[in-house]
């Protein structure tokens, strides 16, 4: 056996055993802070990791930024709502609701998508936010909804103590579905198709990438995901209003969590998720008014886009790339680069050279 | 009942004017650098602000008080531009000038929060609150001045882009910038000046917004969304298209606003949709806005 390959299963053991410490940190996290203050962090920052990586999962992936994720939220939100308002549903049975917030964000995706897919770049983000606006005012607007004073959930007698308890372990279990997702699509060929869209759509598409259905397809997948937590959110309020359930920051709270972690990478809006929003809370605890915490948001954003643009998890995995490497070269091209001169490549330069130069 | 609509087209007409003034800025910033400026929707609140300050404390007059706005507005954007929006580049730069406006779009709303608190403001003065009785209509005279501003801005933009050598050097650079950089053009000094001229026009717009509306820190959203609206209808980067399309969708709205005023803010958002569906380069735009 080589050193290299003994290296690289000596790499591929710790990965594993980094994963299993992390998984049991994640599940004994409720056990060892019980207090409910504590669990309280663990939770919406559950549901941040969900909503950051289901975002990536279509944006990341594929390019097309979208600001309209609230969409899917929010609507998750409402649907197990106004099902629980109309079908009567009371006590714990309302977590059986959570598939249909799954299937309400899946219904949404689809002409949504239909329609904004059509476009591109900046016409593609305003699209979303246009969509966004329209479900707020919806919301606001119809009577089924419960207008500008939303909609409360149906009470659940659970202790206070471990009232979080069970809200954080649906919370986990619906991040770690996300980010298994994520990974098998990234390995995937629908994972390349999507990298191929981000790169140039039309050369995929020339290609043979059928690039509308892909493309519609992870945004369909990100809207399912996104329902589904919003609609676990809103259990764990127990209300839901218009400005909070279609919230512009929470559009903008995901995609600055993808990049400060960085975009298309798995462990990016995880590690994002996992800063900001605890951080986020604990400011909005903190100080009542608010603007602090607004100052500070705007503040860290200016401060990863210039200066970590591509996010921790590529940059920091270039720097250990480096110290690793150091006094040693890089991984040795299997041929040595052909020295190709620019201008020979040039065809209307290609004869004789010399002349009138 | 006809008499009504008359007047909704009229107002349509005179509040569009009033949303020119906001939009121009934006779609000129897109148009040269490439980039949606998120923070639009604030800087209009911050001229508002910046306008009820000087009236407030210091007496100057909504029209006079313009003088100081403008070109302190100005001089914030080309700081802005210089300190966060020239060192991005490379293929994110669309999401990451997105991302940055909307850091300062965040910080500009904080920090109004902290200086003026949460509540509803206004400007005032004589001809913010009378109007003119004219041809059976009733018109403020804020709107028609509003309506005056927009239209002068507007040609004095056009003349600046189509008859100075500082627009040629603008239109270069919108058409492509390599090649514009390639004669000779300064297209950092281009970008830079440009985003002031955005930013600096957005101070009028603001002064305006202000005395034909109630504001508070928070107004930047709802504002931002309507803006990019309209220049996506008017065809991005488009100044006539602006002013076209505010025109229009003002109209819109406040037809609809006569049978239902709940609903007369999603024509809007349902407007833009429907268009794009039709033609995705908005009004008046290049087809480019398609490519990638």
């Amino acid at each position: 056996m080589t050193s290299e390959a003994r290296r690289a299963r000596l790499a591929m053991g710790a990965r594993w055993s980094a994963l299993a410490i992390l998984a049991t940190a994640a599940l004994l996290f409720p056990v060892v802070f019980s207090s409910p203050v504590l669990t309280n962090y663990g939770v919406f920052a559950l549901i941040f990791v969900t909503a950051a990586s289901a975002w990536n999962v279509f944006s990341g992936f594929s390019g097309y930024i979208s600001l309209g994720q609230a969409v899917f939220f929010g609507s998750g939100a409402y649907g197990v709502g106004i099902a629980a308002r109309d079908w009567h549903v009371t006590g714990t049975a309302v977590f059986g609701l959570l598939p249909l917030a799954a299937a309400v964000g899946a219904v949404i995706a689809v002409p949504f998508g239909l329609v904004a897919l059509r476009v591109r770049r900046h016409t593609f983000i305003v699209i979303t936010i246009a969509v966004f606006f329209i479900f707020q005012l919806m919301a606001f607007n119809f009577s089924f909804t419960g207008g500008s004073s939303g909609l409360p959930a149906p009470f659940l007698a659970w202790p206070a103590a471990t009232y979080n308890n069970p809200f954080y372990y649906i919370a986990l279990a619906c991040a770690v579905g996300i980010i298994v997702l994520a990974w098998l699509i990234r390995r995937a060929r629908f994972g390349l198709h999507l990298r191929a869209i981000r790169d140039d759509e039309d050369r995929a598409r020339g290609l043979g990438v059928r690039a509308m259905r892909v493309k519609l397809t992870a945004f369909t997948l990100s809207g399912t995901v996104t329902g589904l937590i919003g609609g676990v959110w809103f259990l764990y309020l127990t209300q839901v209003e218009p400005q909070s359930g279609f919230d512009p920051l929470f559009d903008l709270s995901i995609v600055l969590m993808a990049f400060l972690g960085g975009v298309g990478t798995i462990a990016g809006p995880v590690l994002g998720a996992l800063i900001i929003e605890p951080g986020q809370l604990y400011f909005t605890i903190r100080f009542t008014n608010g603007y602090y915490g607004e100052i500070l948001l705007g503040g860290i954003f200016l401060v990863v886009v210039l200066f970590v643009p591509r996010g921790i998890i590529p940059t920091g995995g270039e720097w250990i790339r480096r110290l690793t490497t150091r006094g040693r070269s890089a991984l040795p091209s299997a041929v040595p680069a052909p020295e190709v001169k620019p201008e020979l490549r040039d065809p209307a330069s290609s004869g004789p050279r010399g002349g009138a130069g | 009942m006809a008499t009504q609509i008359y007047q909704a087209i009229v107002d349509g007409i005179l509040i569009g004017g009033v949303y020119a003034l906001m939009a121009v800025g934006l779609t000129l910033i897109f148009g040269v650098l490439d980039i949606i400026n998120i923070a639009q929707g604030i800087l209009v609140v911050l001229g508002a602000y910046l306008s009820y300050s000087l009236s407030g404390r210091l007496g100057l007059g909504l029209f006079l008080g313009l003088l100081v706005t403008v070109p302190a507005m100005f001089i914030l954007g080309v700081a802005i531009q210089w300190a966060f929006i020239r060192p991005l580049r490379g293929r994110e730069r669309t999401s990451m000038t997105l991302l940055v406006t909307y850091a300062m779009a965040l910080i500009i709303e904080g920090v109004l929060y902290r200086i003026y608190g949460p509540d509803d403001k206004q400007l005032t003065a004589s001809y913010v609150t009378s109007s003119v009785h004219m041809l059976g209509f009733y018109l403020p005279y804020i709107y028609l001045y509003g309506f005056g501003l927009a239209v002068v801005l507007v040609v004095a933009l056009y003349l600046l882009l189509y008859r100075t050598r500082f627009g040629r050097s603008v239109r270069a650079t919108m058409q492509n910038q390599t090649a514009a950089r390639l004669v000779g053009i300064d297209t950092s000094r281009v970008a830079g000046l440009t985003f002031g001229i955005g930013v600096g026009v957005t101070a009028v717009g603001g002064m305006m917004f202000g005395a034909t509306n109630s504001f508070n820190p928070n107004s930047g959203y709802d504002l931002i969304s309507r803006l990019l609206a309209i220049i996506i209808l008017g065809g991005l980067g488009s100044i006539a298209g602006a002013l076209v399309a505010s025109v229009f969708m003002l109209t819109v709205v406040s037809l609809v606003d006569i049978w239902s005023p709940t609903w007369a803010n999603a024509v809007f958002y349902a407007a833009l949709v429907l268009v794009l569906l039709i033609r995705p380069s908005g009004f008046l735009g290049r087809q480019a806005v398609r490519a990638q």
